[in-house]
C-alpha cells in the first residue's frame, strides 16, 4: 500500500510528496524500514529498494511483519540530479529531527521522523557521492556500536566502520532515530549517479538474512560474509596535494603496501604528471576516487590499515 | 595597509584562488572582519571592501590606535562567485560549515584551516553573514550562546537589535562558533541583502562596525550615535510561515510596525491570479525579515517579527 507521509506545496501547481510502500503479512508486529534517496545523487538504493519490494511481492507468504520502503526521501533532488534539497541548497541529512513549525525542509524532516519512529530496525542506504566509490559498508558511531554491530554483521557487507561521533552529525537521520531508540544502520556502497548491481545484490541478500535473524522472513536466504570491523584499526586517508586529473593504477578492494603507487595526478596541458600518489599505510583500499578532476585536498582513497601494521605502530 | 595572501589554492585549469587579507595597524590582534564565504554573498564582500577603503584612510591619518591590529578578509571564495555558484564549485560544500578546518583534509576543510589559522588570537571577530533564503533583514548583530558569551558587547555596534542564538548541531562547524571556542568574541553582522548591493544597508553595517571599533578602543574615529540596542533571544523573533504556495506579494517592508492581525502580505495563484491566502501577523511588532523572491512554497518563512 503506497502512502504519502509528508508533503508541501511548491510555488507553481505542484506538490512535493514523500511516499512509502507498506508491505505487510502475518501476525508479527515487527517492522523494518528501508530508507534511501536522502541525497538526490545517490542511486544505488533505488535498485536495492526495487529488489526488496519485488522479492516481497513475489514471496509475500514468507514475510511475517511489516516492511516499509521509502525510496525517495528527497524526491526533488533525485528528479533533478541534486544532492541536497533543490532551492534551499540544504543537505537533508543535516536537518533532522526537523520541526513541524520550521521551514519546509525542517517540516518534511519532522514528518519523516514521525513516520519512521517505532520501526524495529531502519536501514538508511547511501552511495557515497559522485566522487568516491565505496566497498559495501556500514558506518556506526562509537556510542551506538554495541547495539548496532550485531545487526550490521547480518547485512552481508564487507566492512563495518565504527567512527568517532561528531556534534555536526547529530542532525543526521540515523543519529536522530538511534537516539530515539529506533535502531538505524547506515549503509554506504558504490558511487553516486550509478547503480552497481553486484553491490545491490550483496546487500539485498543481507537484508533478507537480517529479516530471517529477527524472525520476519522464513523464505530462502544465502550465507553472508564476515565483515572486517574497523574497531581498534586505523583508517589511512590519501588526499591529493596537487590539482589535476587523477588516474588510479591500484584497484578497489586491493591490498596495498605502504609507499606503493596507487595512481597519479596528471597535468594534461603540459603532458606531465603533477604528483605520484602513494599508499599512506599498508592495508585494503575500501574507498577509491571515481571522479577524475581533483583540487588540492581532494580525497583519493581510504585504506583500512592491516592488523600487522597496526602492531608495528604500537 | 599591508596586503597579504592568507591561503592559495590551485585548481586544474583556473588561476590560483588567493584568499587576500588586508592588515591595518600593528601589535596585538584586536579585530578580524570576514566577508563572503558563499558565492552569492556580494553585499558582504562589498561592506568589507568599503571598510578596507576607510581603514586605509584612517591608518594614513593615524586614527588606528597604536599597538592594535585589524585584519579584513573581504572574500574567501570567489571561485564560486565568478561562476555564479553559491557553494564550492566541485563538491558543493559550504566553507562556513568546515571550521575549524583540517590541513590534511578535503579542499574546503583546507581552505577553512588556512583561513582560521590566520584568524585566531584576535580579541574580536566579525563575520558578515547571510541567511539561507532570499530575503531582506533589518540590519542586526548576532552572537552565539556558548556559555561565556558577553552579550552586552553587541551594544557597541549601535544596531537596533542584538540577537542571541542557542547553537544547533550544524552551527558547531561555523567560523563564528569556532572563534568563540578559541576565545575570540565573535559577532555575525547581517547587512540587509545578499546577492545584490543594498547601499543603505551597507552604510548602516559599515557605521556599526566602525562604531564598534571606536567603542572598543581600536580606532579613534567618531561615528554618529546609533540605536540603543535591544538584546533579545532568538526565540523572541517570531516566524510567520506560509500555508500555501504561489506568487508572493509583500504588503509591508522591514522596519515597519505591524499590529496584531494586520495583513502584511498575500499569496496569489500563479495561473488564475486569484488570492489564495492573506498573510497576517499574529501579534504586534517590528517586521525584521521579509522574503523577497516572487515564487514561494508552503512552510516557508515569509516574515520574521520582533515582538514588542
Ligand atoms: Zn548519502
Amino acid at each position: 500500500m503506497v502512502k504519502t507521509i509528508a508533503q508541501a506545496s511548491l510555488g507553481v501547481h505542484e506538490k512535493l510528496m514523500i511516499r512509502k510502500n507498506t508491505i505487510r503479512n502475518g501476525s508479527s508486529k515487527q517492522r523494518l524500514s528501508i530508507v534511501t534517496g536522502i541525497h538526490g545523487d545517490e542511486l544505488e538504493g533505488q535498485y536495492l529498494a526495487y529488489l526488496i519490494g519485488s522479492r516481497l511481492r513475489e514471496k509475500i507468504e514468507y514475510l511475517n511483519g511489516t516492511v516499509d520502503i521509502y525510496p525517495a526521501m528527497n524526491p526533488l533532488g533525485i528528479d533533478s540530479i541534486t544532492r541536497g534539497i533543490p532551492l534551499f541548497d540544504i543537505d537533508m541529512n543535516r536537518i533532522f529531527p526537523g520541526s513541524e513549525e520550521g521551514t519546509m525542509p525542517e517540516a518534511l524532516a519532522a514528518s519523516v521522523i514521525n513516520d519512521l519512529k517505532g520501526s524495529d530496525i531502519c536501514i538508511d542506504v547511501h552511495s557515497s557521492n559522485i566522487f568516491l566509490m565505496e566497498i559495501p559498508q556500514i558506518r556506526i558511531s562509537v556510542p551506538t556500536a554495541e547495539v548496532l554491530v550485531p545487526y550490521a554483521k547480518m547485512l552481508n557487507v564487507d566492512f563495518i566502520w565504527v567512527h568517532e561521533s561528531a556534534t555536526v552529525l547529530e542532525s543526521t537521520l540515523a543519529h536522530t532515530l538511534n537516539s530515539m531508540g529506533t535502531k538505524t544502520l547506515v549503509v554506504e556502497m558504490g558511487v553516486g549517479m550509478r547503480i552497481t548491481k553486484e553491490y545491490c545484490f550483496q546487500v539485498f541478500d543481507g537484508v533478507f538474512n537480517l529479516m530471517k535473524n529477527i524472525g520476519m522472513w522464513s523464505g530462502e536466504t544465502v550465507p553472508v560474509r564476515e565483515p572486517v570491523i574497523s574497531l581498534n584499526r586505523s583508517v589511512g586517508f590519501v588526499n591529493s596535494d596537487a590539482a589535476g586529473i587523477f588516474v588510479p593504477c591500484a584497484k578497489f578492494g586491493d591490498h596495498v603496501e605502504k609507499g606503493q603507487l596507487i595512481g597519479q595526478v596528471l597535468d594534461p596541458l603540459n603532458g606531465s604528471p603533477a604528483a605520484d600518489i602513494k599508499a599512506v599505510c599498508s592495508g585494503m583500499i575500501f574507498t577509491l576516487r571515481e571522479y577524475p578532476v581533483v583540487y588540492g585536498g581532494s580525497l583519493l582513497a581510504r585504506i583500512l590499515m592491516s592488523e600487522s601494521e597496526e602492531k608495528c605502530h604500537e | 595597509m599591508n596586503k597579504e595572501i592568507i591561503f592559495t589554492l590551485r585548481s586544474p585549469y583556473r588561476e590560483n584562488m588567493d584568499v587576500v587579507g588586508y592588515r591595518f595597524g600593528s601589535g596585538e590582534r584586536s579585530a578580524a572582519i570576514v566577508g563572503s564565504f558563499r558565492g552569492n554573498e556580494i553585499q558582504q564582500m562589498y561592506v568589507c571592501s568599503q571598510l578596507v577603503k576607510i581603514l586605509r584612510r584612517l591608518e594614513e591619518t593615524g586614527q588606528i590606535v597604536k599597538g592594535k591590529e585589524i585584519m579584513v578578509i573581504p572574500c574567501v571564495n570567489y571561485y564560486s562567485m565568478n561562476i555564479g555558484k553559491r557553494f564550492w564549485p566541485m563538491d558543493n560544500t559550504d566553507i562556513n560549515r568546515m571550521f575549524p578546518g583540517y590541513d590534511m583534509g578535503e579542499t574546503t576543510q583546507r581552505i577553512a584551516d588556512g583561513v582560521f589559522a590566520r584568524l585566531q588570537g584576535y580579541e574580536y571577530g566579525i563575520q558578515l553573514a547571510s541567511f539561507y533564503q532570499p530575503g531582506n533583514f533589518l540590519g542586526h548583530v548576532k552572537m552565539m550562546e556558548t556559555g561565556f558569551t558577553d552579550k552586552e558587547l553587541m551594544k557597541k555596534f549601535g544596531l537596533r537589535y542584538g540577537i542571541v542564538r542557542e547553537p544547533r548541531p550544524y552551527d558547531t562547524t561555523t567560523l563564528n562558533y569556532n572563534w568563540q571556542i578559541w576565545e575570540t568574541k565573535a559577532f555575525s553582522v547581517y547587512s540587509g541583502s545578499t546577492d545584490r548591493i543594498d547601499e543603505n544597508a551597507a552604510r548602516e553595517s559599515i557605521d556599526a562596525i566602525l562604531r564598534f571599533l571606536n567603542g572598543t578602543g581600536i580606532i579613534t574615529r567618531k561615528v554618529r550615535p546609533g540605536y540603543l540596542t535591544s538584546i533579545i533571544p532568538e526565540s523572541n523573533v517570531a516566524q510567520i510561515h506560509t500555508e500555501t504556495a504561489g506568487i508572493f506579494v509583500s504588503m509591508t517592508e522591514t522596519g515597519r510596525e505591524a499590529a496584531e492581525n494586520d495583513v502584511i502580505g498575500k499569496i496569489v495563484d500563479p495561473f488564475d491570479g486569484e488570492t489564495l491566502s492573506l498573510i497576517r501577523t499574529r501579534f504586534s511588532g517590528i517586521v525584521f525579515f521579509e522574503y523577497d523572491s516572487p515564487l514561494i512554497n508552503e512552510h516557508t518563512v515569509v516574515f520574521k517579527i520582533i515582538r514588542e
